[in-house]
């Protein structure tokens, strides 16, 4: 078994610390892993891609194009643009939630239309699974937790290798005391939201 | 306790906590940095751990000192780590040449951290031939796991020969996470007991060509320490072989089919005789590297002198490519050896993406120093020379302060020839910890040489890039070592500047009248925008944050915020300017700059 999870999204938006959970939460589970991070420069504020791979021979931090089993987008945009790296039996959760890039808010450049960037993807793949991380937070308690959100929708992807419980309490693991109700409350949100969908 | 420091057990590692372990199981006594990607987290942990483990840690000022420090502490006798990116290798290489001609009596590595497709970097130089220039063996792990592992095979090496080693790791090995296993500490870190020896230790001619001697002897014996070194391997088996080091090594593995791998962790002294026998009798062989074809030359001269006529195939025959970092996909397109292929890519339909570089961020004090040097300047323009650190980022648009960039300290040197031979006026920008790492001898040129210019030294309190490591201008105190911080003003004094202001950049309006009054200056000005970087703040848990909102009656849409100052809080709606409560850290810049008083804190 080799299980490829591709986590797309922009610095700063704490794809770091998710990919961390999965990646604890695998070892856990008793697989090799190998994980691939981005930091220095290009965490500010940049677009930034994580990979975790884990299974019976994961050695490789990095994965070929188009071998994803599960691409998380954190950003609809940075979604899209690793779009490359998913095939058509990938499932692909999103995140609607735009972060706007500073040229964009100039002036210079368009975020694109977000219905369209949704519809191009669906007639690409009927694989893809949106939500709105941040407003589930807020639902749970805090925006802040949107991560908590995204991780409990992974949780939720049709057969993935990991048990719901696990990725729970090693994201619980990485919160302080006072968060970990809302965490937890996001993270059943997620859970929910993509189950529902299925 | 932090969880390096436990002696058993299973934990998921970064690459560079992988090596922080292997040091503290090798007994390491002496470490030395200056911090740079992607090496840096090897600093951050040994800052907080150091001490615990019984190891001396410095952030030096740069890697120079790093390196002469670290092969001190060897000469005398303790195992010591000098670790650095790789072109901060090339700040260290005057001390490198003639220390691995002297060699050393404890164990020292020398870890070189290089950045294929320059993530973090100004270049992707392959420092894999320092080992050709300075004749020390050199060891390439391909994963975290490998990397603690090695680096004690590394000090018993260096011991063994009496020579300090390389490490060569790249970004897919710093940054990658794997599982390590904990073991027991297999040496305490010792004591230093320098033995003078001057006619070792001390290179004047005679001594140094006896030293070239004793150099040459080393490495012969080297050679035959890679030649029977487990670290090179052979697995699997094929007619096709693949000659292969570092992170290519697990592309080749798991993507090459039929193939049979010899896996060189000790790379050099290359082991000519390992690799004669791997490739005499194969059908052909690839040569799977990232950067320059330097295993690949090797393997050339190797099957000439050995009269090998198996064909090798590489990036000099155009199956592999030179620039930039390999991973899966490239490895894929070598078009000779067979790769496992799995369902095609996504093709989904084109869309205009709108980019997103790295960019200064939200309440980051170098928007207003840039805004400021930029309204001062004017339209007869400048020449900005930029150098290494966050506000580099400076040369995206609206501010475009970056037109020349080289090296640390870099901006200080080139302000002197750009003012020599320009008519334009000339603006420098420097950090503060990239000032004190090689900004103040070219400043001193400056004032020698009577060049004109403005230098801002941008003074955010921290090398804000790397992760918020201490220098000599914030002082220290970890490791039960607590100094007093060195203010740069009189330092720049002592350099024979006569104007040197010290401001506020997030005081947009004093600023720019610093930046009017010194770009009038005759002879070199100095102005020192000092303000702490709000995410080193953050970090520490001090910074207060009192978002800021847009008054939409009193906004007349004008636009001057977004398009002159960019900060990435701002968003629009319906044409509105918005701010981004959750990014915004109330630095208040903009209500500054806004025509209109548009904005202000929320209450």
């Amino acid at each position: 078994m080799r299980y490829c999870v591709q986590i797309a999204g922009v610095g700063g938006q704490g794809v770091l610390l998710a990919s961390s959970v999965l990646g604890h939460a695998a070892m856990r589970a008793g697989h090799k892993l190998a994980m691939s991070e981005v930091h220095g420069m290009a965490q500010r504020g940049g677009s930034v891609l994580s990979t975790l791979r884990f299974g019976d021979e994961a050695l490789s931090p990095l994965e070929a194009s188009g071998q994803a089993d599960l691409l998380l987008g954190f950003e609809p945009v940075e979604t899209y643009r690793m779009l490359h790296l998913a095939n058509e039996g990938t499932h692909i959760v999103m995140n609607l939630q735009p972060s706007v890039p500073v040229k964009v808010s100039m002036g210079m450049e368009q975020y694109p239309d977000m219905d369209e960037l949704v519809g191009n993807i669906r007639s690409v793949t009927d694989r893809l699974i949106t939500l709105n991380a941040t407003e589930l937070a807020v639902q749970a308690g805090k925006a802040v937790a949107a991560n908590a959100a995204l991780i409990g929708a992974v949780a939720g992807v049709e057969g993935f290798p990991l048990e719901r419980e696990l990725l729970e309490e090693v994201l619980l693991d990485t919160v302080p005391e006072r968060f970990k109700e809302i965490n937890s409350k996001a993270f059943q949100l997620g859970y929910e939201r993509v189950r529902s969908g299925l | 306790m932090d969880k390096l420091l436990n002696d058993s057990g299973s934990l998921l590692a970064l690459g560079n906590e992988a090596i922080v372990r292997g040091c503290i199981e090798a007994g390491v006594a002496f470490a030395s940095t200056y911090p740079g990607t992607p090496s840096s987290e090897i600093g951050n942990n040994l800052q907080k751990i150091a001490h615990k483990a019984g190891m001396y840690f410095e952030f030096s000022t740069n890697e120079k000192v790093a390196m002469e420090a670290a092969a001190a502490a060897a000469a005398s006798g303790v195992r010591s780590l000098a670790f650095m990116k790789h072109v901060g290798v090339n700040v260290a290489a005057d001390a490198l040449m003639t220390l691995a001609a002297t060699g050393v009596d404890g164990g020292m590595v020398i870890l070189t951290a290089d950045d294929p497709s320059a993530h973090s970097s100004q270049n992707e130089q392959d420092n894999r031939y320092y080992s050709l220039l300075s004749l020390l063996p050199m060891f390439e792990p391909s994963t975290p796991a490998e990397a603690k592992e090695m680096i004690k095979e590394a000090y018993k090496v260096s011991e063994q020969l009496g020579a300090p080693v390389l490490f060569r790791t790249t970004t897919r090995v710093n940054h990658a996470r794997g599982v390590i296993e904990l073991m027991p500490r297999e040496a305490e870190p010792g004591k230093g007991a320098f033995v003078k020896d001057p006619m070792r230790y001390v290179n004047v001619p005679a001594v140094a060509r006896m030293n070239r001697v004793k150099q040459l002897e080393r490495l012969q014996a080297a050679l035959c320490i890679a030649e029977d070194s487990p670290l090179n391997r052979v697995e699997g088996d094929g007619q096709v072989g693949i000659v292969t080091a570092g992170v290519a090594y697990t592309y080749a593995k798991e993507w090459m089919e039929d193939v049979s791998i010899l896996k060189l962790g000790m790379s050099a002294p290359f082991p000519e005789r390992r690799v004669a026998d791997f490739i005499r009798g194969k059908d052909m062989v690839m040569v799977v590297e990232e950067l320059e074809p330097f295993l690949e030359d090797q393997v050339l001269r190797v099957a000439r002198q050995h009269g090998i006529g198996t064909p090798v195939f590489g990036k000099r025959t155009g199956h592999l490519p030179r620039a930039f970092e390999y991973d899966p996909d490239v490895i894929s397109r070598n078009g000779a050896v067979p790769v496992r292929i799995g369902p095609p890519p996504l093709r989904p339909p084109e869309m205009a993406l709108p980019s997103r570089p790295p960019t200064l961020c939200a309440g980051c004090p170098h928007r207003g120093t840039y805004y400021a040097a930029k309204k001062a300047v004017g339209k007869e323009g400048a020449i900005y020379s930029s150098d290494i650190g966050c506000y580099t980022l400076g040369m995206q648009p609206p501010f475009q302060c970056a037109d020349f960039l080289l090296c640390m300290g870099g901006s200080v040197g080139a302000a002197c020839g750009f003012a020599a031979v320009n008519e334009q006026k000339v603006v420098a920008f420097i950090g503060d910890s990239t000032f004190f790492h090689t900004g103040v001898p070219p400043l001193m040129n400056a004032t020698f040489n009577d060049h004109e210019f403005v230098l801002v030294i941008v003074d955010n309190r921290t090398t804000a890039m790397t992760g918020h490591q201490p220098h000599p201008g914030t002082g220290r105190s970890h490791g039960g070592r607590e100094t007093n911080p060195l203010p740069i003003e009189p330092l720049v004094r002592a350099c024979g500047v006569e104007h040197v202001v010290t401001v506020d950049p997030l005081d947009v309006k004093a600023t720019h009248k610093a930046m009017k009054e010194a770009l009038a200056h005759d002879g070199v000005a100095v102005i020192v925008s000092q303000s702490p970087c709000p995410l080193e703040l953050k970090k520490r848990r001090v910074l207060e944050i009192s978002a800021y909102a847009v008054d939409q009656d009193k906004c007349v849409q004008c636009h001057h915020c977004v398009e002159a100052l960019a900060c990435t809080a701002f968003y629009r709606e319906d044409g509105n300017v918005m701010i981004d409560a959750e990014l915004c850290i109330g630095c208040g810049v903009c209500a500054k700059v806004c025509p209109r008083g548009a904005m202000g804190a929320v209450e």
